[in-house]
């Protein structure tokens, strides 16, 4: 029954081994690298967005096609959610924040279509991406402001005697949000996914257990289709957080005193 | 490891996997202590013993990955994708601007225009006005003048022909005296035989007093 194990959906096969660094040459050391199912949907992804986007805009209609207006439409959400959450000055960083959402968007939704791999179920790809926004923040931030962006862990108004609690607080908090921002992530794909497979599994051996056991397989039935609706608002939602907690981190970065 | 236990079993009965959530949510206190159990695996599927999203020998191979696709994603969108639209969005924003203001242009014109008519129309009726005036006065002189030519003409006649009567009835009326005397001659002769026509005129003024 390797079909109703829901953690098999996860598993990272190698497609074609490319190349290892280190090691002593025996299998398994150093660092491998190959062509997975997770980089076949990496590529996927991308492929989607970037034929997508130039594709329906290749025209370039002033009264545009259903096609080129997607684009448009999702180009103006995501603008506009880096101009609210980090002024114009954040514009720089709109290619960043539209590349973030487009990616986690399309992963989650790609891996909603059976047999696929959700790229976004691992915690090292959410992690990698985190600390790309964390690191962004980190360097952009003393870039632009020098010293000052430590403003950042001293809000304004405070007085001096609070300043050796609410300082720290603010560093762990600071210093915590690569992790929930890919732990948020991770945990919603991974955890979504699990319950649909064990909903999913629950109809396949319910059904094996004759009339009674398929008449019961009912209710899974309709707890599947309603985690998968489900399923479909978390991918969109957990990409929407994402890029807006990305602008929000950026923001901190263009304007450290809050 | 709770998780181990699970890719292990082919078959895992069905009342089993209803923990299979609540398991994922346990700590994997530490991912590097599973390495031991990756590194004994032999090739080929990574780690088949390990959850596999916590899985290090996976690691270098999604990192390579995600930082190629998502590379060339960031290069598409930042060089490609991203200012053809925001090329194409301010292109409509400039025509739209242009057509409002060409827009804006033509009704000025448009009420320049309308101004421009009801002022000549204004002009035009004060003139019309006026040019009316000026007939209705010129033919009221006109009709007044002949009338008073007419007047004038029919007085005179009237006071000649008044003269005409009067000279007539003059010499009628001296006519009247030689008809009267010429009568009384011949009647005076008829009866008494000649008279002197200067007797009977004598005879006819002394009558006439």
């Amino acid at each position: 029954m390797a079909g109703t194990d829901p953690i098999h959906q996860f598993v990272i096969e190698d497609m074609f081994p490319l190349f290892t660094l280190g090691g002593d040459g025996t299998a398994g050391s150093g660092l491998s690298f190959a062509f997975t199912n997770s980089a076949l949907f990496m590529v996927a992804t991308v492929a989607i967005i970037g034929l997508y986007l130039i594709l329906s805009t290749g025209s370039k209609s002033v009264i545009p096609g259903r096609a080129q207006l997607l684009s448009e439409l999702v180009y103006g959400f995501v603008a506009n959610m880096v101009r609210s959450a980090a002024g114009t000055a954040g514009m720089t960083f709109f290619p960043l924040v539209f590349s973030l959402f487009t990616f986690i968007f399309v992963a989650n939704m790609l891996g909603m279509v059976p047999y696929f791999f959700t790229v976004t179920s691992h915690i090292i790809v959410t992690f990698a991406l985190s600390m790309l926004v964390f690191l962004t923040v980190i360097i952009y931030g003393f870039y632009k402001n020098g010293p000052k962006f430590l403003k950042l862990f001293v809000p304004a108004g405070v007085p001096g005697y609070i300043l050796p609690i609410v300082a720290p607080i603010e560093f762990i908090s600071f210093m915590s949000r690569p992790i929930s921002l890919s732990v948020r992530l991770f945990g919603n794909i991974l955890a979504g996914h699990i319950t649909l497979k064990v909903f999913t599994g629950f109809i396949v051996t319910m059904g094996s257990l004759g009339f009674l056991g398929i008449l019961g397989s009912a209710l899974p039935l309709i707890m599947a289709v309603a985690l998968t609706g489900l399923e479909f608002l978390v991918g969109a939602v957990q990409a929407y957080v994402f890029a807006v907690l990305t602008c929000m981190y950026l923001n901190d970065a263009i304007h450290p005193s809050h | 490891m709770a998780t181990q236990a699970y890719a292990q079993e082919a078959a895992v009965p069905a009342e089993e996997l209803v923990e299979a959530p609540v398991a994922t949510d346990a700590p994997h206190a530490d991912p590097t202590a599973d390495t031991h159990a990756t590194t004994e695996a032999s090739g080929g599927e990574h780690g088949s013993d390990v959850f596999p999203p916590f899985d290090p020998a996976t690691f270098p191979s999604q990192l390579l990955w995600l930082a190629i696709t998502f590379g060339a994603l960031y290069l598409l969108m930042s060089k490609i994708a991203l200012p053809r639209i925001g090329g194409i969005l301010e292109n409509r924003k400039a025509i739209m601007d242009a057509d409002l203001a060409a827009a804006d242009a033509s009704r000025q014109q448009t009420d320049a225009a309308i101004a421009a008519y009801e002022a000549a129309l204004a002009a035009a009726k004060a003139k019309a006005q006026g040019i009316a005036n000026e007939s209705r006065e010129a033919i009221q002189a006109d009709l007044a003048a002949k009338r008073s030519a007419v007047e004038a003409d029919l007085s005179a006649k009237v006071s000649e022909a008044e003269a005409r009567i009067l000279v007539t009835k003059t010499e009628a009326l001296t006519h009247v005296d030689e008809i009267a005397t010429e009568t009384a001659q011949t009647v005076v002769s008829q009866l008494v035989g000649d008279v002197s026509a200067d007797s009977v005129r004598a005879a006819v003024a002394k009558a006439k007093e």
